[in-house]
């Protein structure tokens, strides 16, 4: 298991500073093979160039930061066993984000449309906290439990062909976490969030090719989410222009 | 440099901060907030936590076995008054995230599920499957969205506080994005930055948890309190130190050594229990300090499994079935099998102690407030003190949650109170002595000191010297040692010079931040010649109240050690007694 060996870790260097375009740096990286690749970029910003930059923290696939482009593909960097790859490995920023420098994104843009689509209980009915708990069955927890183990890490995005072609494309996660409310028992916003789910710029922009759900490290399926979404919403439309004499 | 005002600002945006901003925005709309992050928040280390949160809710609990529990799990150097408040808020906060759509597991009928955890009479631990800090972190965040008055900075790092006049007033920070610095002006500041575990080199700790918010309340004259009370927890994935959450345990999962026996009963913790019918506060649900410690004995007496990665004990919950490892401890099941390759249904997982959680921080009162007025502290950071000499775990996530609201009251409470009008001038000349502060890591030419150098020697230091169990001689050792890192770091010089994202400068910041952490430390625990709870000296075997029933007090000094002084534990309704976690007690 503590086998080592030697690996090339190409990694995308883009100081806006000084480059007037990024390149690519290869590192020789001695490897033992539980290593994630995480590990390797550390063992470089350690051993042999602390002027790389990327962002990462918890080391267990929680934190969401450590989102690369690895040999093409998005994973988290702290998910991504070497022992899974040859012995040459490319490390590039997340896909469809601006970059920052080296492999840090700019990330204004998901945050913002997580903003968006008001990813937090609106209560169906006014409680004080004296008055104890909402009631959820497991039954009903279940509904939703899926879609709020989204950490954030963007790897849907930097898979989502949509959101490359279309940036205003809401995208996977954010429609994702509106689902997540619009399921809970307790909520009661559907009608708000749809104001901009349901948009242009919302769930119609999903041409469900489901790379989101592909990538995801924590299968949130966003793709289901999409879909289902996409169901209520043309019910929705139904109800409104076919019967408007049935409530929503 | 720009300056930016506000009322309130808030370092750091995990579950403190958060809940901080969020109690700000709520009692007074008309409030600017300022959250500065030098993460965006659903990155700070608060997601990491897997148990739960303990709140009494359920009829057969009470919150005097709450305070019970929780003053003799800190070996009764928790100030009780602080506790008797943490206990009797603690329900309403949980409640309260219940409301905001926090994802509680739930009891067949609806209502919210409690689990066991260590050091705990009675079942009171709040979970979200075993993703609590997760998801606790999470619904604080999009909660937080609601309220516009809560500015967010994100990716600042705060570098120094600015105090004048007596009052703290502001800080300033790094964009690390641009490089710049900014000064933010506030009328009160909350520190709720979390913990200081990088100091060690095998932790459960983020990257980022690197005592920085204990180091800026520090350097600005606020002692540091209780800092030698380092918590183990017993069960980190031995390659690299990843959380198996006591909630394994709680679920019913055992420890055995080479030999298969559960060897907690050696330690006062046994008689042995029924496997998979865990019995509260025994054996596998003693308390963390104790079974941290009883691995070190296990260890000396060849009791241990050898793995690549050392001495392990064995955490065995394969009598609990796969369909309820699935349910209840998804995620221990999947880092197992990622990290380490092996899975919990079918096999015992190797695991051993690892740091965990300061119990020490910035000293507090009972609101939060430090003695420099203006200035809070919440959270980890912070040492209020109802964690006291061990940590019960599930406490601290609704810590953050009890004192993150306490320390925003408080600072309304503050704002309220007629503050004179502050001198620009001297908070500029302030802020501008902190800029000088760090240009003059670009300014130096490169010397022989590097980060990765200088940080990998104090974490030797601290785990070669400050471990489970202490000696005078070592202690004294590793004061020597942080205090030459010290100097040497006043010659460190960055290797990269550039100002966008730089993460080596970045790094050089936390490594200051840790070595004045972890000399409070070094010095609190080598002075602390008695036994108690997390700190256990070979050579002060026993707990000794008549002269260290007392919280230690550490002053910062900016070039020599700290000074050291002591504070009175405050108790109202339990003397000191024995914890007595054997099975057989009544």
């Amino acid at each position: 298991m503590s086998e080592e060996r030697q690996i090339q870790l190409e990694v995308l260097r883009y100081n806006p500073e000084t480059d007037s375009q990024p390149r690519f740096q290869t590192y020789t990286v001695p490897c033992v093979n539980e290593w994630v690749v995480l590990d390797a970029l550390n063992y470089v910003k350690e051993n042999l160039d602390p002027t790389l930059s990327y962002r990462w923290s918890c080391h267990m696939a929680v934190c969401g930061s450590c989102g690369y482009m690895i040999n093409g593909e998005p994973k988290l960097g702290c998910k991504a066993f070497i022992h899974e790859y040859g012995d040459h490995i490319r490390v590039e920023p997340l896909a469809h984000f601006p970059i920052e420098r080296d492999l840090v994104t700019v990330v204004e843009d998901f945050i913002a449309k997580l903003a968006s689509v008001k990813p937090y209980l609106i209560p169906k009915e006014d409680k004080p906290i004296s008055a104890g708990e909402f009631k959820q069955t497991p039954a009903e927890l279940m509904k939703f439990k899926q879609y709020t183990l989204c950490i954030n890490c963007m790897l849907c995005y930097a898979a989502c062909p949509q959101y490359g072609l279309v940036p205003e494309f809401l995208g996977p996660a954010a429609i994702s976490m509106a689902h997540r409310y619009n399921q809970d028992s307790r909520d009661g916003g559907r009608d708000q969030r749809q104001e901009v789910v349901a948009s242009d710029e919302g769930v119609w922009e999903c041409s469900f090719v489901g790379a989101c759900s592909e990538v995801c490290p924590k299968h949130v399926d966003p793709a289901g989410a999409l879909q289902q979404v996409k169901v209520a919403s043309t019910i929705d439309w139904y109800k409104e222009h076919l019967m408007p004499w049935v409530k929503k | 440099m720009e300056i930016i005002k506000t009322d309130v600002a808030i370092v750091g945006a995990g579950g403190a901060g958060l809940r901080a901003a969020i109690a700000l925005a709520e009692t007074n709309p008309k409030l600017r907030i300022a959250l500065i992050s030098k993460v965006y928040p659903m990155r700070s280390h608060t997601c990491a936590a897997e148990g739960g949160a303990a709140g009494v809710i359920k009829s057969d609990d009470s919150l005097d076995l709450h305070f019970g529990d929780t003053v003799g799990g800190g070996d009764w150097l928790c100030d009780q008054n602080a506790v008797e408040y943490f206990i009797n808020e603690a329900p309403k906060e949980l409640l309260q995230l219940e409301h905001w759509g926090c994802p509680w597991s739930r009891e067949p009928d609806g209502s919210v599920a409690v689990r066991p955890f260590g050091g705990m009479k009675i079942k009171r631990t709040w979970f979200a499957a075993d993703k609590s800090g997760f998801h606790i972190l999470h619904t604080l965040f999009q909660t937080s969205l609601k309220y516009p008055s809560i500015q967010r900075f994100d990716e600042y790092y705060a570098t120094d506080l600015l105090v004048d006049d007596g009052r703290c007033q502001g800080l300033a920070a790094l964009e690390i994005r641009s490089g710049e610095m900014k000064q933010f002006q506030a009328k009160a500041v909350i520190i709720a930055a979390g913990g200081a575990g990088k100091m060690f080199p095998f932790t459960t700790n983020g990257a980022i948890k690197t005592g920085d918010g204990m180091a800026l309340a520090y350097r600005a004259g606020v002692p540091l309190k209780d800092m030698e009370f380092v918590q183990y927890h017993p069960t980190g994935l031995p390659n690299n130190g990843i959380l198996l959450t006591e909630g394994c345990r709680g679920e019913g999962g055992i420890l055995v050594n080479k030999d298969g026996r559960r060897y907690l009963q050696d330690y006062g913790m046994g008689p042995e229990t029924p496997v998979g019918q865990p019995v509260l506060k025994t054996m596998e649900l003693g308390p963390r300090d104790r079974l941290s410690q009883s691995f070190w004995h296990e260890q000396k007496k060849g009791n241990t499994v050898s793995t690549p990665w050392g001495d392990c004990v064995l955490l065995d919950m394969r009598h609990l079935g796969e369909k309820k490892i699935n349910e209840r401890l998804p995620l221990v099941r999947d880092l197992c099998i990622s990290y380490l390759g092996m899975d919990p249904v079918k096999e015992p997982i190797p695991i051993r102690p690892v740091v965990h959680y300061c119990m020490g921080g910035i000293h507090t009162d009972i609101k939060a407030a430090t003695p420099v007025p203006g200035l809070f502290a919440a959270g980890e950071c912070a040492c209020v003190s109802i964690n006291g000499a061990n940590r019960l775990g599930s406490n601290s996530l609704t810590e953050l949650l009890v004192f993150g609201r306490r320390a925003a009251l408080s600072a309304i409470e503050h704002l309220q109170s007629g503050l004179p009008a502050s001198k620009d001038a001297a908070l500029s000349a302030q802020a501008k002595a902190s800029e000088d502060r760090i240009r003059a890591l670009f300014d130096r030419s490169a010397g022989a000191e590097t980060v990765a150098g200088l940080r990998k020697e104090m974490m030797h230091t601290m785990e070669e010297n400050a471990g489970i169990y202490r000696t005078g001689e070592e202690l004294q050792r590793a004061c020597e040692k942080i205090a030459e890192l010290r100097q040497r770091y006043a010659n460190l010089a960055l290797t990269d010079k550039s100002k966008v994202f730089n993460t080596d400068l970045m790094q050089a910041l936390e490594l200051g931040s840790m070595l004045d952490c972890a000399e409070t430390v070094a010095v609190g625990a080598r002075d602390r010649q008695e036994s108690r709870g997390a700190h256990q000296r070979l050579d002060f075997t026993a707990r000794d109240d008549q002269n260290f029933l007392k919280h230690t007090l550490a002053y910062h000094h900016p070039k020599e050690p700290p000074r050291i002084e002591y504070l009175d534990v405050v108790i109202t309704k339990s003397q000191p007694g024995v914890r007595d976690y054997s099975g057989a007690k009544k």
